[in-house]
């Protein structure tokens, strides 16, 4: 089975998120970068795959020459190469007319990537892929599992979940607990270096969002604590300032 | 001109976040004289709640009553809204973030070759081209994100806008929609969903615990309070992970982002991961007995004590008050 896992570079999720340039700019000042946890359990679910079923795993990511790292955990956690397309990700439609090309190319069974990045959070990529391939999409999937050509799926829905069959070729947005973050160990750390990482040209520039001013939301205040043997005093707050009762 | 709304339900009832999604739709073509807003529905409905959709700012309902709708089948439901579309000949497309709106507006997109913007937080700015305020960085941030395309599809945040209740009724006709088999090549075998209960994602009151509650016999008290309030329950990834609540109930950054009037955190020490799904709730109120708990620098009330102590005391108080 050919695999491809879409990865996303992406600020750690306890980063401070702050911007430059009159709120023009991301401000990557001590932030660290990341593989997307959703894309990071997608990553994990995928090498299991590959070990259980054989065949290839290719890990995938738009960016430019900064994400290259980021790629390299990827190997180290177990993917077989690297493909990277050579351009900032502009917007959701960008990104997947990018990984369609270049999934038809690769001629892929599997294509599974995070339900969202962290830093735009859209959760739109898989289902664009999907479309543009003509392939069925599913997110977000916190189960999966692959018997012959058979997929069997368990679907988050708002309050529980759904359990689904489909047949490959099929593309998932991923999230946990469909497998545990793996870790590289040394000797994937020291086979990462050597294995493969292609960089592509972008296929397309075409774009349809722009993202012109960033904003941090509102300060909050301090918070009011209230005594534990007066919690009535709570709920009057609670009701008639908040007035959220 | 028309804006349509693809609205989604669950058994037969019409969600409420969709409705929201119609409100928003209702102020959205009154600012850009887009005319009326047709909501689309798919699935078995019955007339009467199809009709109350007006309430909610539309004039019309487009009915697809094919029952194979009824579950969440992402493409037939993608092709079935592509096609309301042509036939109406909207622009704009206005639809709820969830687990399948999502799924279903990122393939209408490619369909109608509309620019999709998620997580939107207010009614976009038309002063000078379309520019759409959305949440990123998991509620952390906003961008003002510019639109080009022609065609747009709005996927709308919960709370983005007040729920509209005073329309007339709509007027409900069918929707004749030709879908191919392909569409339905998965198969839903199963479906498992807490019933009778407040959805965490949709709620207005969310009470969650967190690992202070020290083991899931503990969680009778989180639902009492739940219960008197009409809340939704939900807890922390660590409580999620052990096993103690059911993973649709973890909320934090990868788990269900809520954006509640009320959020009531309990025994949860309020980690930027658990931060990052509750900070757009309105109102939040922790309850740690560890006066240091991080939590309580992003809490607008909270009292220093013991969760097995303070939340009995404070479920009959409330009790007394409601």
């Amino acid at each position: 089975m050919k695999i491809l896992v879409c990865i996303t570079h992406v600020p750690d999720t306890t980063s401070k998120i702050q911007f430059t340039a009159d709120n023009t700019k991301f401000d990557t000042t001590g932030v660290q970068f990341i593989i997307g946890p959703y894309d990071d359990y997608a990553l994990a679910r995928a090498v299991e795959l590959r070990d259980q079923t054989g065949g290839k795993l290719t890990v995938l990511n738009v960016g430019e020459a900064e994400t290259e790292p980021t790629l390299r955990k990827a190997l180290a956690i177990g993917a077989d190469d690297a493909i990277r397309v050579n351009s900032n990700p502009k917007d959701s439609f960008f990104v997947a007319k990018q990984i369609a090309h270049y999934a038809k190319e690769g001629g892929y069974d599997l294509i599974l990537m995070g339900r969202e990045s962290i830093d735009f959070n859209g959760g739109m990529v898989h289902g664009m892929v999907g479309e543009l391939l003509g392939m069925p999409s599913f997110s977000p999937v916190m189960k999966l599992d692959v018997e012959g050509t058979t997929v069997k799926m368990a679907r988050e829905i708002e309050g529980g979940k759904e359990m689904l069959e489909a047949q490959l070729p099929l593309i998932a947005g991923c999230q946990e607990p469909i497998a545990e973050w793996k870790i590289p160990n040394m000797r994937g750390i020291m086979s990462a270096r050597t294995k493969p990482l292609n960089v592509v040209d972008p296929v397309t520039e075409e774009t349809q969002a722009e993202t012109q001013k960033y904003q941090l939301p509102p300060a909050k205040g301090a918070v009011k604590l209230v005594d534990k043997d007066n919690v009535a005093e709570l709920v009057k707050l609670l009701k008639n300032d908040a007035k959220v009762l | 001109m028309s804006v349509l709304v693809y609205i989604e339900q669950a058994e037969g009832k019409i969600k409420k976040t969709s409705l929201e999604a119609v409100s928003f739709a209702s102020a959205l073509a009154a600012k850009t004289g887009e005319g009326e807003v047709i909501a689309v529905a798919l699935g078995s409905v019955d007339q009467a709640e199809l009709a109350s959709v007006g309430k909610a700012g539309a004039t019309k309902v487009l009915h697809a009553s094919d029952s194979r709708l009824d579950a969440g089948v992402i493409q037939a439901h993608a092709t079935a809204v592509a096609q309301a579309f042509e036939k109406t000949g909207s622009k704009t497309v206005v639809l709820a973030k969830s687990s399948l709106g999502d799924a279903v507006a990122a393939r209408l997109a490619i369909k109608v070759n509309a620019g999709l913007v998620s997580n939107v937080v207010e009614l976009p700015n038309t002063d000078s081209g379309y520019i759409v305020k959305r949440s990123i960085y998991t509620g952390k941030a906003f961008a003002e994100t510019s639109l080009t395309t022609a065609n747009k599809i709005l996927a709308i945040k919960k709370n983005a806008i007040d729920l509209k209740i005073d329309g007339a009724d709509a007027a409900v006709e069918s929707l004749e929609v030709n879908i191919p088999d392909s569409d339905f090549g998965s198969k839903i075998t199963a479906t498992e969903r807490a019933t009778g209960e407040v959805l965490l994602p949709e709620a207005d009151i969310v009470v969650s615990g967190g690992r202070g509650m020290k083991g899931p016999e503990n969680w009778g008290m989180i639902e009492d309070l739940a219960k008197t309030l009409g809340a939704a329950t939900g807890c922390s990834k660590p409580v999620s992970d052990i096993g103690w609540r059911p993973h649709h109930e973890h909320v934090g950054q990868t788990g269900v982002k809520v954006a509640p009037s009320l959020y009531v955190a309990i025994g949860i020490s309020g980690a930027i991961q658990h931060l990052a799904g509750v900070n757009s709730s309105k109102c939040i109120v922790v309850i740690n007995k560890d006066p240091e708990a991080p939590f309580f620098k992003a809490a607008d009330y909270g009292i220093v004590g013991d969760a097995f102590e303070v939340v009995p005391k404070l479920n009959e108080a409330l009790k007394a008050e409601l």
